[in-house]
């Protein structure tokens, strides 16, 4: 009996085996590799902020549409900022917002698909009604709603109102408000099978209730298909962020995000048109990796998936 | 099956019904009210003045009143008058309506053409070099940001090359056919490059799948041409979860015709809704969202008994 | 009957309600999987409920196993009401086991985890008495010691079943539902697992709830026999009466079924036809005389009561013709 405790873990071999099936799929591996770069460059906005001492936010009218220099790497913008500087700052806002926004609609969705699989009967059918109507609604227009949304009018201040916390805040909490039912749909799909399981019924024999059942067996055994919908949901919310701050509903200047970059970018491309290429092409790089990713994930989970 | 069309009927009309509840809240939600520009343009307005202008359009009614009043009269076919064309919101609505259409069905036709070309070519040979460009294709069809490729494809092929006209529906007035025709090529091509993506994916793991079933290799080894193979016994099997899958993705395909012609300046759904947030036009705001439910809400509609009548097993239930 | 009462079902009825009568009128469905049974387990004894599959036996199992509550009808724990406070106490007292092991153990946790599961759930032990009973389960049920720290995907469907007999041991309970336990595996594993709970059975006193369908397995283990059809119970009688004198003509039937080597299988009169009515429409009267080589006019109007055979005081059988 001294030995159980010492023993080697064996669940890592199907982690082990996982990677090697994920490092099969090429594209996901340099997904990943270009992820961690674009990670890297966001971050380096500090070093080189204090290296170049420039603040990414100061405008200068006089420096409009500078061509790359020394001072500044890739040129200034319409502002006549730092457009290398903001490029990476904005990278830090639209990759946080992707995944604050499936982390906080990915555990609603969660609750939701749980709590409608495991419970069933009425419980279930007025969840999924509800899933389904929001599943149905045009995302869009929803979203530019929500965005324009005037938030005094929810009975918050207008400091707090007009302050960039609150575009931040905001776009992140609608988007997680509209972005749950693939999750929710999934889990609770989970929920179902697991739940019939012979495992589960020894566990509500002894006596366990549900919350024991949905901690201990649902979540675990749900928990490869919600890292492959988390990381498929992270590239679609980068593109809702992308297309609200470009039309001005999301991210509100001069805080920069690859979206809202873009806002003058329709003038821009006669005048500048780097500047209306290098932002969107960056939500681009970076959406198509974490799709490969997933698709990675998936192949890497399902052992029954053919190489793609 | 006709149970089944009403249930699914009263099921759209009341997630329609609540809807129209959710949408007339939140545009009260958004900035200023409709009184703003009239007393802004008028500075001699009193309090008094002002409340009574407000007792008159009834905005000092509850929520839920309000509402219900507007209920009615959008029952009896009024909904309202839009404020930035000084025109009846339907009499606008109508020719927006027509013009998303015309970009819709135009990408939609190319899109759906082209994936299923590239979805079976890819399908052949899963893993080969052809099916890997394709799924790179497909990648970045979904990946893509719409707006940007929208902007991507002005730079290049307006600005650069001059080939296209980068907005507007026509020249001058109507233009005739040609010159709308010449104006949609760009939108219509951005529209259907960024759904291929999705599409592709669908029909390529459909027809995987249905090429490995039984009766396909019974055809095979009957001698059927492989041509024969893939189009006649495959093919028709794999259209159906393609066929259910694009009609449920209508309300993506529609979100991203509303992006495109907003970038490409055509005076159609998106534009409209776009600016009349922009503007406070409250009605039409109110009138484009619920007709944008509407779209959606039918072809959900249609997409269920397509499926139901592909695939008779699920036909009735 | 070797000992004291553990559980009773007296008169219990399972319907399941399968909707219909919604607002598009359909008529309302139910199905009666469990009709008015009444049974009784003691300490240390085997009851076997055999039918077919449809014939409510894993209905009954449920019930015993405190995963179904009945429609109607009462239960008796220990001689007492079953109320919340008895179900606690019986929760740790009755176990289950399944039939399919590779759906009855997590495949996300470790073999140490399963079996101590229920300690854990009813907050009966610490963290290292869970590890250390688990340990000696494990030999109890014939593992090595090393299977502690794998997972079940590493197992075979005979060494989970034993892995699934070491959970239901865990709470040292006094009754063990077995629902199936061998149908899922091979025949030469079969007999391993039946020696395997023949001789838990001997060395803690166990009884057994043995569910099959199979009355040749049933023939080594048990005490007595529970012949089950369409929810009802048919025949109830010792083991060795039952297969020497069946009284009722399904168990007649299925003993006939029943291969044996160096016998004819019994042809003509006793075998049955046709299959099982649909619980959702039993038969009016005996629900066994549409199949019934003996039915009569009487069988088709009035339903027999389960009563002793004729000069055979422990076996009862429910038809109006026993022997």
């Amino acid at each position: 009996m001294s030995g159980i405790a010492t023993l080697p873990d064996r669940a890592i071999s199907v982690g082990r085996l996982r990677w090697r099936r994920f490092r099969t799929h090429r594209a996901a591996v340099a997904s990943l590799i270009v992820l961690a770069l674009l990670v890297l460059f966001c971050l380096a906005a500090w070093p080189l902020k204090t290296y170049l001492g420039i603040d990414p936010d100061a405008t200068d009218l006089l420096a409009r549409f500078d061509p790359p220099s020394a001072a500044h790497w890739l040129g200034t913008d319409d502002a006549g900022r730092d457009e290398l500087l903001r490029l990476m700052v904005g990278g830090q806002i639209s990759l946080l917002v992707g995944l604050l926004a499936t982390a906080i609609g990915g555990i609603f969705g969660l609750l939701i698909g749980v709590t409608s699989g495991y419970f069933g009967g009425r419980i279930d059918a007025a969840l999924m009604r509800f899933t389904d109507g929001m599943i149905i609604l045009p995302l869009l227009p929803l979203l530019i709603v929500l965005g324009a949304l005037d938030l005094t009018k929810l009975g918050f201040t207008k400091e707090f109102a007009t302050s960039g916390a609150a575009g931040f805040w905001r776009i992140v909490v609608i988007i997680s408000i509209v972005d749950w039912t693939s999750i929710a749909r999934l889990v609770r799909a989970a929920a179902l099978a697991i739940k019939e399981r012979d495992f589960v019924r020894a566990a509500r024999a002894s006596g366990a209730g549900p919350f024991y059942v949905m901690r201990a067996h649902v979540l675990p055994n749900v928990a490869t298909p919600i890292i492959v919908a988390f990381t498929l949901t992270v590239g679609r919310v980068i593109l809702l962020e992308s297309v609200l701050s470009f039309l001005g509903f999301g991210i509100v200047p001069p805080t920069p995000s690859w979206g809202n970059m873009l806002n003058n970018a329709q003038e821009l491309v006669n005048t500048a048109p780097a500047l209306a290429v290098y932002p969107g092409l960056l939500i681009f790089i970076t959406v198509i990796a974490v799709n490969f990713v997933g698709d990675g994930l998936q192949h890497a989970f399902d052992p029954r998936s053919e190489r793609s | 099956m006709t149970r089944f069309i009403l249930r699914r009927l009263m099921q759209a009309l009341i997630v329609l019904l609540v809807m129209s509840f959710v949408i007339y809240g939140l545009i009260g939600l958004m900035p200023g009210d409709p009184l703003d520009i009239m007393i802004a343009s008028n500075p001699g307005a009193t309090p008094e003045v002002v409340a009574h202008l407000r007792a008159i359009y009834g905005l000092d009614q509850p929520l839920m009143l309000r509402y219900w009043h507007w209920l009615i009269s959008a029952l009896m076919g009024d909904f309202g008058f839009s404020r930035i064309h000084s025109q009846p919101t339907l009499e606008v609505l109508g020719p927006a309506l027509l013009q998303t259409c015309k970009l819709l069905l135009a990408s939609f036709v190319v899109s759906v053409v082209l994936s299923f070309v590239l979805g079976i070519v890819a399908a052949l040979r899963p893993g080969g070099i052809v099916d890997s460009f394709i799924s790179l294709f497909a990648f970045a069809g979904i990946s893509v940001p719409v707006f940007w490729l929208a902007l991507m494809m002005i730079l290049v092929f307006a600005v650069n090359l001059h080939w296209f006209p980068a907005s507007g529906m026509a020249n001058i007035g109507d233009g005739g056919f040609m010159d709308q025709a010449r104006h949609l090529i760009m939108p219509v091509t951005t529209l259907a490059l960024a759904n291929t993506g999705g599409f592709i994916r669908y029909v390529r793991a459909s027809m995987i799948e249905t090429l490995r079933m039984d009766h396909v290799r019974t055809a095979r080894a009957k001698g059927a041409g492989e041509g024969r193979v893939v189009l006649i016994h495959a093919f028709r099997n794999a259209l159906i979860p393609v066929v259910t899958v694009i009609a449920l993705n209508f309300g993506t395909l529609f979100s991203g015709a509303l992006l495109t012609e907003t970038m490409f300046a055509q005076p159609g759904m998106g534009k409209m809704i776009y600016d009349s947030i922009l503007g406070n036009d409250f009605n039409l705001a109110l009138t484009g969202l619920l007709f944008a439910t509407v779209v959606t809400l039918l072809s959900n509609l249609l997409a269920d008994l397509a499926y139901g009548w592909l695939d008779p097993r699920i036909a009735v239930r | 009957m070797s000992g004291a009462e553990i559980f009773a079902l007296d008169g219990v009825s399972v319907h399941f309600d399968l909707g219909g009568g919604g607002l598009f009128g359909r008529a309302r469905k139910t199905l009666r999987a469990v009709e008015h049974v009444s049974l009784t387990i003691a300490d240390g004894e085997t009851l076997a409920l055999v039918g077919e599959s449809g014939s409510g036996k894993s209905t009954l199992g449920n019930v015993v196993g405190g995963l179904q509550v009945p429609t109607s009808g009462t239960l008796r724990y220990r001689g007492g009401p079953m109320d919340e406070a008895a179900w606690k106490r019986a929760r740790r007292d009755i176990q289950m086991v399944f039939q399919d092991p590779f759906s009855a153990l997590d495949p996300r946790m470790p073999v140490s985890a399963i079996i101590a599961e229920p300690l854990l759930i009813q907050g009966t032990a610490t963290a290292a008495e869970r590890r250390a009973r688990a340990a000696e389960l494990v030999r109890q049920v014939g593992l090595p010691l090393d299977a502690l720290n794998r997972y079940p995907h590493e197992f075979s469907g005979g060494q989970r079943q034993r892995i699934a007999i070491a959970r239901a041991l865990a709470p040292d309970p006094a009754l063990i539902v077995a629902d199936e336990p061998l149908s899922a595996l091979d025949v030469s594993i079969q007999s391993q697992i039946l020696n395997l709970m023949q001789e838990l059975r001997e060395r803690r006193k166990l009884a057994y709830l043995f569910i099959s369908h199979d009355l040749a397995v049933v023939n080594h283990l048990v005490d007595r026999v529970a012949v089950l059809y369409l929810g009802r119970v048919v025949e109830l009688a010792p083991r060795a009466e039952l297969f020497a004198t069946p009284s009722h003509p399904y168990t007649q039937a299925l003993l006939a079924a029943v291969p044996r080597i160096g016998r004819r299988r019994a042809r003509g009169a006793s075998s049955i036809k046709g299959e099982m009515p649909s619980p959702l429409a039993p038969p009016p009267g005996c629900v066994f005389h549409p199949r019934c080589p003996k039915a009569q006019a009487v069988c088709r109007t009035k339903a027999p009561v389960l009563e002793p055979a004729p000069g055979r005081a422990a076996q009862s059988a429910a038809c109006h013709f026993k022997e």
